[in-house]
């Protein structure tokens, strides 16, 4: 696995929305509950930053990031 | 610990002369001393100041620190629990049974679809000011009338009741108000919340308390959610707005650029958050023993986190204590963070992005209409931190 793959955990979101602010072509929230909806589990490049920043802001810690290391593939 | 451990007597309640911005000097001190220090809560109970970013972040995600008002030690009587209702003041499970079923109405699409009427509220607001013409107090004219329209409209509180609850909410809210007051408008706004909440259940319009009113809180819960949310939303982004308007205009530079740039807008907001943070700070209570910044935290021992000074550390935020706007400000602590993060900050964007560019937009020539030493300030007593008044004046076009 070469590419950024990301997990979000709905039962620890609390609906804040930073994400969807920081990297909304990858996430959006549920109109419904508001919590986070992943659009993009393995988002292409462009969108990589953006989503690397929207897991940091995370006030739950419910985004999880997998970034293997260059060297690993 | 090989780092010698700073005391701060007690908290601040001034700032430094000249700098209306700016967390009090024995804050920034203690920041330099390291991101803890030993304390004395006003009420005379030992406790921490945390002051450092990285600690506060860390507390604020932590379930070992407690929210509850009830196990504050803070002051040498007991507090009661936080009533039905103020889920900021709760821990889980409480907490989240409050919030849950508010989340879906304060999402960050749900929001931006009121810019146009926050646009709508804020030109009517400048319309009457231009009419008016100069001086104007800006916090009367501007910074308060926006974010009540708003939240009111949201909650559907009635249009004609506006002004004397708006009223009330400021008493309660400038920490300069005698203890008396203070519970007679406390109370004032609980009896007119409670009215409000019988009137969505017989009559339901289209409005987030209305929404509630399915749900299966009681009125009780729902007069709570509904005196949070309206002080909320009232409170925080109106200071926001003017003590914003305040620093843009002692950051000429700054204005100039937001002015001639508005799409800097963004990011200002959120730089004006950051180096802001009106809600200054916040309390937590230790369940258990926790080790922080190397100091163990005793159970029963309650933490003030400086979010302000936090917003200022050098550690995190180069050049912190200057104001700007092209600054990638990401990760700012003031809307806090963790399960308390502010549940309305996506609308306090949206009421701050739409009105402050319209504003300065409007009034080319704006500026102080006082020398900027002259700004009443409110002391660092009341939990939202702002300007009580702020004169204004500009150029009338043609003259």
């Amino acid at each position: 696995m070469t590419t950024t793959h990301l997990r979000v955990d709905r039962e620890r979101c609390i609906g804040a929305g930073m994400c969807a602010l920081t990297a909304p072509e990858v996430f959006d929230q549920d109109p419904e509950d508001g919590r986070v909806l992943l659009l993009h589990a393995e988002p292409p490049t462009a969108q990589r930053a953006a989503a690397r920043m929207a897991a940091g802001v995370c006030p739950s810690g419910a985004i999880t990031l997998n970034e293997p290391a260059s060297s690993d593939s | 610990m090989t780092e010698s451990l700073h005391t701060v007597a007690t908290l601040p309640t001034t700032r430094q002369p000249g700098c209306p911005f700016d967390p009090p000097k024995e804050l920034i001190e203690a920041r330099r001393h390291g991101p803890i220090s030993r304390f004395t809560h006003p009420g005379g109970k030992p406790g921490w100041l945390i002051t450092g970013y990285d600690l506060v972040r860390s507390v604020l995600a932590d379930p070992r620190f407690s929210s509850r008002k009830d196990l504050l030690n803070v002051v040498d009587f007991e507090l009661p629990p936080a009533p039905p209702g103020e889920f900021l003041l709760m821990d889980e499970p409480q907490h989240g049974r409050y919030r849950k079923p508010l989340v879906g109405k304060f999402t960050v699409r749900r929001m931006r679809l009121l810019t146009e009427r926050v646009e709508q509220i804020t030109a009517a607001c400048l319309d009457a000011m231009e009419k008016a013409g100069p001086p104007t107090d800006l916090v009367g004219s501007f910074a308060r009338p926006i974010p009540a329209i708003i939240i009111c409209e949201l909650l559907g509180v009635p249009y004609d009741d506006r002004d004397s609850f708006q009223e009330q909410i400021e008493k309660f809210m400038n920490g300069e108000t005698s203890d008396e007051d203070l519970i007679e408008a406390y109370t004032a706004t609980q009896d007119y919340v409670a009215q409000l909440v019988a009137a969505k259940r017989a009559h339901p319009t289209d409005d987030v308390l209305s929404e509630l009113v399915d749900s299966d809180l009681s009125d009780e819960e729902l007069q709570g959610i509904g005196l949070i949310l309206l002080a909320a939303g009232l409170d925080t982004t109106a200071n926001m707005l003017s003590l914003g308007t305040f620093a843009l205009l002692r950051n000429p530079a700054q204005l100039a650029a937001l002015r001639a740039d508005p799409a800097l807008a963004d990011r200002a907001v959120e730089e004006l958050l950051r180096y802001l943070s009106v809600a200054k700070s916040f309390m937590r209570t230790a369940l258990e023993d926790v080790e922080l910044g190397g100091q163990i935290i005793e159970a029963g021992t309650t933490v003030v986190l400086s979010y302000h000074t936090a917003n200022r550390d050098p550690e995190r935020f180069a050049d912190p204590h200057t104001l700007d706007i092209t600054r990638q400000g990401v990760g700012h602590l003031a809307f806090g963070h963790g399960i308390h993060q502010c549940l309305g900050q996506q609308l306090a964007r949206v009421e701050l992005r739409a009105a402050l560019p319209a504003l300065i937009e409007r009034f080319p020539t704006l500026r102080l209409a006082v020398p900027a030493e002259e700004v009443d300030l409110r002391p660092e007593t009341a939990d939202i931190y702002g300007v009580k008044s702020l004169p204004v004046t500009w150029d009338k076009a043609g003259s």
